[in-house]
């Protein structure tokens, strides 16, 4: 193997984290904009599985990633309806319904891979742009900053897009005024004419599909290959980084950041044969989730109605 | 018919199953399956024979003890979803002291410690997302699920290094699995203990040639991998239920959970009985990883394999059985054979056996939808009672 360069090393360690942060982002923003308005979804995992088959079966049968992104928004949204109605309108305990809706993602996308595709293929999903000026010229070969930032497809921009967008829905607008009070004090809300119900199945649902998104960024645009629990706990370390984000889209952010940038220093570990034992280095982002959740810090309080239900006249 | 309707609201996981098996007829339907053809074969594999019978009831075992353990959990007012890691850190336990030490002792001594060494490593797997919540107030429920991750890394560092399997080694094959555990330690068969009870004879000597009777009895006397494991599994039932609903520290753990406020109130210590309700149920599953090792596997191997999503099936056998020690009993013989019945369908229909963790999502969806419909129900009918 040729030389690396400590420079080269960090461009790729940097680039690949920045690019490993996609999945997380639109999950964890997704199952933030749930909790905020009441709603603990801990079915991502399962949501992100099916939309990471569906987008990939659309994409690799019609040769059309943004149908496939499309399918897999749907595919989420359908999958929230399901966790919405059964936690918001059955009132149903929160986290268990959510491993229920885990399993039945994890068994359907996997059932389905097997009887539609069978074995394993790639697909062409989304490229990376490299913003080229000239035919000779791109603004991707800029060194370092260009080969960080310049260097990713259209999807991993469009998740870091959305935190602004979800910072500006939440803070700035009566939509978001809304959202905030329906999981603060649903019964206030309520009394001011909110339509608790009807805001938390918005929330649920769309954050429902950015988890398809999510899972599909992996199978139509990181990796362009679907296999079956290819998600494998991310799902889950999406619903802990809202936690550990302190329920803003900024917190979300820096989580999301370091644990691709710690995956991604995990995988370069790897590729230059540094001497630590795999199964450690893909134990670290589990571990560091448990010890950032226990991080003593005190941070933003919880949505004070996140898990519970609302029943109008109830106290 | 008071009676009646109030019989009704118990039979609510059965209509929850059919729901399922309807919704996966429609899915199966869907996908050009013979339906009557694949649920016959189910139903056929995990309990027509002798030999689907004994698979189903060895499944059935580990999914018992993690029942029990996710029954104390949801009883204590937290929620487990890390019984597989609990149950893999079980079984390196056991494996690790059988290999090592395993024919030091005879196995009147050996089974039992090994099982109770097991039980130890469950207990403080469980007992660490306890501590995190009672001090930090640290979500359980998605500790306990990244203790699944670190607890299935934890296993192949070890298979691949310090519990490599020696012969693996020699024949230069480095497949991540432990050594054998030696014979001693092996926890007998059902037929070793009919024999020590004077059934040595076959099914056939004893004159039950054919029929149900001999299928059942064949069970128990004719050769099949079918442990006494089950026998500890259900003895395990009756202690759980005892401590619950029979001992003061039981009666604390079910208080907390009922109301923590109140439970503080009458002077009870919150903290130390959530981490008590997680550990017990930890170690109810590292119990399963025990068993498994000295019952089934002898060895251990890829930890996802061992603990076979029983971590995540224990769960929904737990909501079956209404959360109650004995009704966990019959729900882990039903999802034992749901799972067997998979693999059997899988074979005869090629409808892939991942098909039953779609039935398994449906059930636990709609058990834990029907609970605000029985519990409306139920106070309706306790208001009748006082008014009529």
């Amino acid at each position: 193997m040729e030389e690396l360069t400590f420079l080269a090393i960090f461009v790729g360690v940097v680039h690949s984290g920045l690019r490993l942060a996609t999945p997380y982002l639109y999950a964890a923003l997704g199952e933030m904009l749930g909790q905020r308005s009441g709603v603990l979804n801990l079915g991502v995992e399962g949501i992100m599985l099916m939309g990471a088959f569906s987008g990939f079966y659309v994409t690799l049968t019609y040769s059309a990633p943004w149908l496939g992104v499309i399918t897999a928004l749907i595919v989420g949204g359908l999958m929230g309806l399901i966790m919405a109605f059964v936690s918001i309108t059955l009132q149903a305990e929160q986290g268990i319904s959510g491993i229920g809706l885990y399993l039945f993602g994890l068994g359907l996308s996997s059932l389905l891979f097997k009887t539609m595709l069978g074995s394993v293929e790639g697909v062409d999903g989304f490229s990376e742009i490299h913003f080229c000026v000239t035919e000779s010229f791109c603004l991707a070969d800029i060194p370092v900053f260009g080969e960080i930032f310049l260097r990713h497809s259209i999807i991993v921009y469009m998740a870091y897009a959305l935190v602004p967008i979800m910072w500006y829905i939440l803070n700035k607008t009566t939509w978001g005024l809304n959202i905030r009070a329906v999981g603060q004090n649903p019964k206030a809300a309520d009394s001011l004419g909110v339509s608790v119900t009807g805001v938390r199945y918005a929330c649920v649902i769309i954050g429902s599909a950015l988890a398809g998104l999510g899972g599909a960024s992996l199978s139509i645009s990181l990796l362009n290959i679907f296999q079956e629990g290819m998600t494998n706990g991310l799902g889950f370390i999406a619903v802990a980084l809202v936690y550990f984000g302190s329920w803003t889209p900024v917190g979300v952010l820096l989580g999301a950041l370091l644990f691709s940038l710690i995956n991604a220093l995990q995988l370069w570990a790897q590729v230059l044969d540094l001497n630590i034992p795999s199964d450690v280095a893909v134990m670290l982002p589990y571990l560091l989730t448990v010890i950032a959740l226990a991080l003593p810090f005190r941070r933003m309080a919880k949505p004070a109605a996140l898990t519970r239900p609302f029943q109008r006249g109830e106290n | 018919m008071r009676r009646l309707r109030r019989f009704s609201i118990q039979l609510l996981p059965i209509i929850a199953l059919i729901g399922a098996l309807i919704i996966g007829a429609v899915i199966l339907y869907l996908q050009d399956v013979n339906v009557r053809e694949a649920y016959t074969a189910m139903a056929v594999g995990a309990f027509g024979t002798k030999n689907g019978m004994a698979d189903t009831l060895v499944k059935s075992i580990p999914l018992l003890f993690v029942a029990l353990g996710i029954v104390i959990a949801y009883r204590g007012g937290v929620i487990n979803i890390g019984a597989e890691g609990q149950l893999i850190m079980g079984a390196l336990a056991t494996t690790y002291f059988g290999v090592a030490y395993g024919d030091s002792l005879g196995p009147w001594i050996m089974i039992p410690m090994l099982i109770l060494l097991g039980t130890a490593a469950g207990f403080v797997w469980g007992a660490i997302p306890g501590i995190l919540k009672a001090r930090l107030a640290v979500n359980e429920i998605l500790t306990t699920i990244m203790l699944n991750q670190v607890a299935i890394q934890i296993a192949f560092f070890l298979l691949r290094g310090p519990m490599l399997d020696p012969d693996q080694v020699a024949q230069g094959t480095n497949v991540p699995q432990s050594a054998r555990l030696p014979k001693v330690a092996d926890l007998p068969r059902m037929r070793v203990l009919s024999q020590l009870f004077g059934f040595d004879q076959s099914t056939k000597d004893l004159g039950m040639a054919d029929g149900w009777r001999k299928e059942f009895v064949g069970l128990f006397i004719d050769s099949s991998r079918l442990h006494t494991g089950l026998l500890v599994a259900i003895l395990m039932a009756i202690v759980v239920w005892i401590f619950m609903w029979r001992t003061t520290i039981g009666y604390r753990i079910r208080a907390v959970g009922q109301n923590p406020a109140a439970a503080r109130y009458a002077g009870i210590n919150v903290q130390r009985y959530t981490v008590l309700a997680l550990a017990l149920s930890g170690a109810l599953a590292g119990m399963a990883g025990a068993i498994e090792i000295v019952g089934l596997h002898h060895r251990m191997f890829e930890p996802t394999a061992v603990s076979a999503g029983y971590g995540f099936s224990g769960i929904v056998a737990a909501l079956f059985g209404k959360l109650h020690p004995f009704g966990a009993i019959p729900a882990s013989l039903l999802f034992g054979g749901l799972l067997v019945g998979g693999d059997k369908m899988q074979r005869a229909v090629q409808v892939p056996n991942v098909m039953i963790t779609v039935l398994l999502g449906i059930i636990v969806l709609f058990v834990v939808s029907s609970d605000l419909w029985a519990r409306r129900r139920m106070e309706k009918l306790e208001k009748e009672e006082v008014s009529g």
